[in-house]
Order: structure tokens, then sequence, then C-alpha cells
């Protein structure tokens, strides 16, 4: 038994390391606020109505300057959106197009388009926003250490300067965001939406509906892997209870 | 003929086969009634969970590559695309990429098994030397498929990693340049890296074919670290060692399912998320977990060549380890002086790890130079040194009588395994 207790310890130590070491690179400035988010744990789901008042603030305040253009109209249903919702939300934006004469038009949406994107390219996104490019939201939720309480804490970490700081002009101050000098103005102000559920737009709601909507887009295959996974590692834990047991019997006649 | 295989096998058409073909007879002969030492611990399970992963790397690999476009322009919305559109791309995806750092788990145990019970002496020198070169393998081809995504850390991981040929005096930047395929990381190093990532795991897998071959031929050593007697220190390896290796796999593929399902972002970096911008570098470049070590090797040398020479050393200096190892006692139980030395050298890798994940500053910078300095004179002095001078414990008589100093022999109760066969 010695060995095997060596043999998980040593396992379980490069696990450890492994878990510890790469997180330990990326220390964070100031302390993010947690939230209880929906999401978390083995079985967190994306609470359906934060996810679709999020979407509206994604697309009225966020998408004017942020694209999105790996999330398609149809991946909405995994919201709670239904088929019809989907299709009238898709009509009502115009997709580029070539005509059938050759000539460049549009086309209303469909459920399979991407979401549109704010701007043509990089370059006109970056002259519109004082040179700094406003990152595809499509999986921004991974692309930053910290994750939800990140996206959450820079929404709701627009406070005012220290004393004394000298703020140039396109640069905003942000009590989250590594060096506190931000391209980007203070996005969310209160009653900005109207929540057709009739929920009150400050911007601390505002801030975590659009941050569920982004961890949704960012992971929307989370439910489906978590259902699957509580299966697979139920089975597999019978499995190893059984295997052991097999394992038992047929040595039980070997002295070792 | 005289040249056809007497089989005994009854089925006919198993017969007809190996008649010609004495392919069930191998694996007979090699898996099912092969002796094997009857004291292994669960420490044994880490070569057949290697294998397996290997498989299920190339599995998932091939599947992804269905998928996948190595193409700069458009390698990271292929990857987008795998995990939202393909039906269970996720699942691949997140299989493919955890399995990396679930193989290296498993590689890097089933390294410090050998190292722990002196695996690599004679005669199994050619054996371990072979697993060298399959962790040489390993490295290249995890290096390869971390740039595939083409994110941030993927390409500028591959900036970091292929400058450092460019330390190679006179020829180095020629070097670097053929690498590339042009004058930086770009759309030929992308394609090449993607080649190479498909066929590398298939070299693997002949030099893991090597390697079996070169264990059936000496046979395994055992946590004693003595030669097997006879038939009574050995069983047969189906279904004694198939049915342990059966749990030992239930139990990695239980962690493994752990992390895929509920945390399969874990080990991965939050820059490589973001595309790949050859115009902006991000804050800090760190490696995957499994390289950090040699990262930190790396960055303790202030001079650029001396840094990679000792980097390539580091891995290098396992090919001679069978030589560095004056001892001829294998396995550490029997070796007192030996013993501490191995966990100081575990020690010294894990600190060389987190200094690796550290920006070279500070106290950073001489933690991981002493860390260095331990791993090459562990491998360099430490061992020549301890064989000449050690008194090792006595060795029992034999597996399967372990007692220390003999005694009767408890009456056939060991050979009775060989029934089964």
């Amino acid at each position: 038994m010695r060995p095997f207790i060596l043999a998980s310890l040593l396992a379980g130590g490069l696990v450890a390391s492994a878990v510890v070491l790469p997180r330990s690179a990326q220390a964070q400035e100031t302390a993010l606020p947690h939230v209880n988010w929906s999401f978390e744990g083995p079985f967190g789901t994306y609470d359906r109505a934060a996810a679709q008042r999020g979407y509206q603030v994604y697309k009225e305040v966020c998408s004017a300057c942020h694209s999105m253009q790996y999330v398609h109209f149809r991946d909405l249903a995994g919201i709670g959106l239904s088929p019809a919702q989907i299709k009238a939300l898709a009509a009502s934006v115009d997709v580029p197009t070539i005509k059938a004469d050759g000539s460049a038009g549009t086309r209303p949406g469909l459920p399979s388009d991407a979401f549109p994107s704010p701007f043509p390219n990089p370059e006109a996104a970056a002259a519109a926003n004082n040179g700094a490019i406003p990152p595809d939201q499509s999986q921004l939720l991974d692309a930053r250490a910290g994750g939800a309480d990140y996206i959450y804490a820079i929404l709701t970490g627009y406070v005012k300067p220290p004393v004394g700081m000298h703020i140039a002009p396109g640069l905003y101050y942000n009590k989250y965001f590594p060096g506190h000098l931000i391209h980007m103005p203070q996005p969310l102000q209160a009653d900005q939406v109207t929540y057709a559920d009739g929920t009150k737009a400050t911007i601390d709601q505002e801030a975590k509906d659009v941050t569920t909507f982004l961890a949704f887009v960012s992971n929307p295959e989370m439910e489906a892997r978590k259902r699957m996974g509580v299966h697979i590692v139920l089975f597999l834990a019978l499995l190893v209870g059984v295997t052991y047991a097999a394992k038992r019997k047929v040595w039980a006649d070997v002295e070792h | 003929m005289a040249g056809l295989h007497k089989s005994e096998f009854k089925n006919p058409v198993i017969r007809w086969v190996d008649t010609r073909l004495p392919l069930f007879t191998m694996m007979n002969k090699e898996y099912a009634v092969f002796p094997t030492p009857k004291n292994f611990n669960y420490f044994w399970n880490f070569g057949a969970l290697a294998s397996v992963q290997l498989i299920v790397m190339i599995a998932t690999g091939v599947l992804l590559a269905m998928h996948y476009v190595p193409n700069a322009h458009m390698a990271y919305g292929s990857v987008q695309s795998i995990m939202r559109d393909v039906n269970y791309g996720w699942l691949l995806r997140y299989i493919h990429a955890n399995g990396a750092t679930m193989f290296f788990i498993v590689v890097y145990v089933h390294i410090f098994r050998g190292i722990y019970y002196g695996s690599y002496k004679n005669p199994r020198e050619l054996l371990w030397m072979l697993g060298v070169v399959i962790l040489l393998l390993m490295m290249a081809t995890a290096f390869m498929g971390y740039v595939l995504p083409w994110g941030q850390m993927s390409f500028w991981g591959a900036t970091v990693i292929t400058n450092l040929f460019s330390a190679i005096p006179v020829v180095g930047n020629h070097i670097t340049t053929w690498l590339w395929g042009g004058f930086a990381v770009g759309n030929p190093t992308l394609n090449r890296f993607f080649a190479l990532h498909y066929l590398l795991p298939f070299v693997l897998l002949a030099v893991i074919g090597l390697h079996v071959a070169a264990l059936h031929v000496t046979g395994s050593n055992n946590p004693l670290g003595i030669e097997v007697k006879g038939p009574q220190d050995t069983v047969p390896f189906h279904p004694y060692y198939t049915v342990k290796d059966s749990v030992g796999l239930c139990v990695f593929f239980l962690i493994y399912a752990a992390v895929v399902f509920f945390a399969p972002r874990f080990f991965m970096a939050p820059d490589n998320f973001i595309p790949a911008n050859p115009l902006q570098t991000p804050p800090e470049i760190v490696p995957e977990w499994y390289f950090l070590p040699f990262y930190a090797i790396l960055r303790s040398v202030p001079n650029k060549l001396g840094g990679v020479v000792l980097m390539f050393s580091s891995i290098l200096v396992l090919f001679i380890l069978p030589w560095l190892d004056t001892s001829k006692v294998r396995s550490a139980r029997f070796r007192p002086m030996y013993r501490p030395f191995i966990f100081l050298l575990v020690i010294a890798l894990v600190v060389l790890g987190e200094v690796g994940a550290h920006k070279p500053e500070g106290n950073w910078v001489l933690i991981g130079r002493l860390a260095t300095t331990y791993y090459f004179l562990h491998f360099l002095v430490i061992l020549p040194i301890l064989g000449k001078i050690e008194k090792p414990l006595p060795l029992p008589e034999s597996i399967g009588k372990p007692v220390l100093g003999g005694g009767p022999v408890p009456g056939g109760a060991a050979a009775k395994p060989m029934e089964h066969a």
C-alpha cells in the first residue's frame, strides 16, 4: 500500500504544481470582487433571464463598438430564445451579400448568420476609438485572467481617479484595469436600457447581466458539458470500484 | 513449406492466419503468458497509462484535424468553429488539449519510477535511452501542437522557442529562418508545424514499439530491483497485470474526466484566447506547465547560448544516466544515501517549475540558479560518487522470498499463480 500512497502523492503533487504554477504567474493588481454567478460550480447553469437581459445590454450598448464574430443568431437558443424570436432578431439586421446581377447589396439576416460587426475592418475600429481596437467579445471571458469577476469589475470599476493623477484625453480611469488607464469610456449608465421584464437597470444589474451573457457566448457548451460530465464521472467512479474488486479477486491467491 | 509457423490455436480461422503470420502467438507470448515480476506496485501502471494516452491523443487529434484549418488567417476561427459548431467538437478539443497535460503527468511519474527504482541500469540502458527519445519527441509534439490554435501565446511561444536556435554561432540565424520558412513566425511556420504535429505521434508510436520490444527482451524491473530468479517470482501478465493496469486506467480516466468536464480551461492561458497578433507582445510569455522547469534552466544563465546549451543538456544528461550512476544496486529502497538525494531532485524540479512561472527578477534568479546547479550536480557529481561510497542495505534473496537474511522457503505458495497460466 505504501508505494501506492507514494504514487498518488507524486501524481497529486504534479497535478497540484500544474495547478499552482500557471496561476501564480498572473497576480492581479487590485483584488477582484467576487460575484456568485449562476454558472459556477459543477452543476451551475446560465440564468436564462439574466442572460437574455445581458443580450439586450450587448445589443444596445456593447455592440456599438465590439464585434462578436464567432457567435451566430442560432446560438441564442442556448439562452432560451424561441426559433421564432431568433428568426425575427436575425431578420432585423442587414447582411452584406452579392446579388444575382453581381452587384453588392444586403439581405435580411438568417439564424445561420454571425452577429454583425460594428466596423468593416480593424483599421476602421482603431480609427474610431482613439487607436485602440475594441476586442472581439466572442470569448472575452476566457481571454482575461479572472474571467467573469474581471469583466464585472471592469464594468463597475469606473471611479474618480486619485487626486493629482494626469489622465490624457481619450483615456479613462478604471480601478481594476491593469495600469488603470483604459481606452473604453464608462460603457454602462443607470437606466441605459429598459428591461422588458421590469428589472431595475442599475449599473450593477446591467454589468451582472451582460457578464452572464458573455459567459454564455464564451462557453455555449457548458451546460451540456457539465451534464455529460456528471454521468461520466459517476460511471467511472463505479467502474473503479468494480475493477478494483476484480483485481482483489484475481490477486487473492498470490502471495505478494 | 518448412517455414510455416506451428500454431497452438484451436480455432481454424485463427490457426490459418497464425500459421502464416504468427501475430496471435506473439500477442499471447508478449501480453498473455508473459512472465512479469509479481511484486509491482501501482507505479508500474504508468507505462500502460502512457501508451493508452497516446492512442487517445492520436484518435482525438485525427478527428480534430478533419475540422482544423492550418492557415494563419483561418486557424483561430477554425478552432472557434470546432468549439461552437462541430458536433461534440468542444469535447474532442478539451480531451486533446487537456490530454497533453495528462500525458506529461503520466510520463513524468513514469520517469520518476525509473529513477527511483533504478530501472535504467544494466541490462536496461537501451530501454531507458529509447524512453528519453520518447520524451524529446513528446516535447516537440506538444510544443508544435500548442502553436496550432494560433492564439497570442501560441504565436509568441513559437517565436521564443524557435529563436533559441539563433543562439547557435555562425549558422544560428540561418537555422531560424529555415525553421520559420520566412523572416518571422508566420503562415509557413504554422503549416509545417501542423504537418509535423500530425507526423511525430506516429514516429512516437514506432519508438514506443521499440521501447516495448526492448522491455520484452530484458523483462521488467521491479520495486526490489533484483532479477527474476524463476517462475516462483513471476505471474503471467494476463490476467494479473491486465486487471491491475485496468484499475489504474479507471482512476486515471476519472481524474482526466473531472478536468475535461468541470475545469477544461484550467490549464489554458487566458492570452491564448486572443488571436495571434505579431504587432503586440503579451506582457509575459509563459510556456505550458510541463516545460516550466526547463524554461527556468534556460533563463538562469545570463548568456543566451549558455542557457540554450544548459536547457538541452538537462534532458540529454538523461541519456548517459545509466553510466553516471555507478551503484550496482537498482532500487532506492536499498540505497539509504541515494534516497534523500532523489527527493531533493524532485524538489529542485518543482522549485524550477515555480521559478519558470515568474519573471526572472529579484530572488527568483538566485533560486533558479541554485536549483539548476543542484539538478546538474545531482547527475554529474553526486550520482558517480554515491555509488562508490554508499553502503547499500542487504538485498533480499529473491522476489518470491523478500524476507531478508534467508530462512525457510514458504512451502510452495509462491509458485501457485503459475497454475492459472
